[in-house]
């Protein structure tokens, strides 16, 4: 979708200020909503393309006014809902900040089967579940290759930014076999195809007045490219 | 429109009433007086106290596993991380040339493995070719190596500019590059995460690995700063 997360090329954010010294976390429910979405990610009931799909669904004016764990808080408000962990009444007594009263059982005998525990954390962490696949799927284009950027505007998730579609690069890499985001966020068909990395010059994207040296390479996959005519 | 304005927004708006929490997804300085840093329990405090309190209760997740979460990004995995793989990247060519020809199976190797770190690329800065890198879609950076992003990495200023305007981006970080030199900018757009290995500062012949590695900066490795000249890193304790 034409969100307000696709930033690449908008002007009027101001100049780039880093914190000396930052801390990993600001605030206590950064570091909560951190690491709730990591723990509720584990039970598997949805894969990173849908997390991020669900970010991406905040109004534009609220994605740009707040800030990243907010946006991750978001999804995974979001969901929950979707998924039925949680229903419509529980979540909007979460935004009035209601606290649910604590049942006198201790917590770790509440914990069901499945949810993640302090051992599972470095294994999953650890796991090498990629979104490389091993499917045998031929490549479509090849290194070297002229290629356009499709003129594509799709109303769900997709991870081919605004600002090259339309655009012509050159292959520079073949990555191999990945899942394919777009049909991944809406469900679990990783529909495998190539991710390459393209070279798109400054000049092409952003015109003469760009340098004539510096490109910007972005990583596209088989369904975001055509042979340049 | 400037960062300010842009705040100023909030003002008034009953979903934002809280400043507080809000002042880091911009990029303000910390030290902005209109944002207090005291204030007793934010609505986003509230609204993530209640929604752990719900899950907990459900059984969905175990708080313990929460802290341990946090625990790893906050105490074990980080930028040091990185600068490890640099410094002996800068000392061990065979290394180096492994490193650039499979990240993936050479970071493994070194236990840099996992989430966000699954497909790793390397990316040599030279004299004359500077390597920068971003995610103008969200804020993808390569955890296991890295740690978590800063706040810049993920906001608006530098997702919008790092493409457009690279240069102007490094200026921002005092890093002024000639105009001979090219700049490739990486955008994270798949599951391949980058690491810039930058250039070895002159007058560092002789170093051990541990010393090198106290002169690569996280920016550095994104991209938006230069390893550290060996006279302007911290005393490396005997």
């Amino acid at each position: 979708m034409n969100g307000a997360h696709d930033l690449g090329g908008m002007h009027g954010f101001g100049p780039v200020v880093a914190e000396p010294d930052e801390p990993v976390f600001h605030t206590e429910w950064e570091r909560r909503a951190f690491g709730l979405t990591l723990a509720m990610g584990a039970w598997r009931r949805w894969n990173l393309d849908m997390s991020r799909s669900a970010r991406e669904q905040m109004l534009p004016a609220e994605y740009l006014a707040t800030s990243y764990y907010e946006h991750w808080l978001f999804g995974l408000e979001r969901l929950l809902v979707e998924k039925g962990f949680v229903s419509p009444e529980e979540l909007a007594r979460v935004s009035r900040g209601e606290q649910t009263p604590r049942e006198p059982a201790e917590v770790s005998a509440k914990v069901k089967e499945g949810a993640l525990r302090p051992e599972g954390v470095l294994p999953l962490l650890h796991n090498r579940r990629a979104a490389r696949l091993g499917d045998p799927v031929p490549p479509k284009f090849e290194v070297g290759q002229v290629v356009l950027a499709k003129n594509m505007h799709p109303l769900g998730h997709t991870r081919i930014p605004r600002y090259v579609r339309g655009r012509r690069g050159v292959v520079a890499i073949d990555h191999g076999v990945f899942i394919f985001p777009d049909t991944h966020a809406a469900s679990e068909n990783t529909k495998p195809q190539h991710v390459y990395s393209v070279r798109f010059a400054a000049q092409e994207l952003w015109g003469p007045e760009a340098s004539a040296r510096d490109s910007v390479y972005v990583d596209l996959w088989d369904d975001y490219l055509e042979v340049a005519p | 429109m400037s960062d300010h304005d842009h705040d100023d927004d909030h003002d008034g708006d009953p979903h934002h009433g809280d400043h507080g929490d809000h002042s880091h997804g911009h990029s303000h300085g910390i030290d902005d007086p209109s944002h207090p840093h005291n204030a007793p329990l934010s609505d986003l405090q509230l609204r993530v106290r209640a929604l752990e309190s719900l899950l907990t209760e459900k059984g969905l997740v175990d708080p313990a596993a929460l802290d341990e979460l946090v625990d790893t990004y906050e105490t074990r995995v980080g930028p040091r991380n990185g600068a490890q793989v640099v410094a002996k990247a800068w000392t061990d060519p065979a290394f180096k040339q492994r490193l650039l020809a499979d990240a993936s199976a050479t970071l493994a190797d070194l236990g840099f493995i996992g989430r966000q770190g699954e497909d790793m690329m390397v990316l040599e800065t030279t004299e004359s070719v500077h390597h920068l890198v971003v995610c103008t879609l969200c804020s993808c950076y390569p955890w296991p190596v890295l740690g978590l992003p800063p706040v810049w990495y993920k906001s608006a200023p530098y997702r919008s500019r790092a493409v457009i305007d690279p240069r102007g981006v490094l200026r921002d970080f005092g890093v002024a590059l000639p105009e001979e030199v090219e700049v490739r900018v990486w955008d994270s757009t798949a599951e391949l995460r980058y690491l810039v290995l930058p250039r070895r500062p002159e007058g560092t012949e002789g170093m051990t690995e541990e010393e090198l590695a106290e002169l690569v900066t996280r920016d550095a490795m994104i991209g938006t700063g230069m390893a550290r000249a060996p006279e302007a890193a911290p005393k490396v304790a005997p």
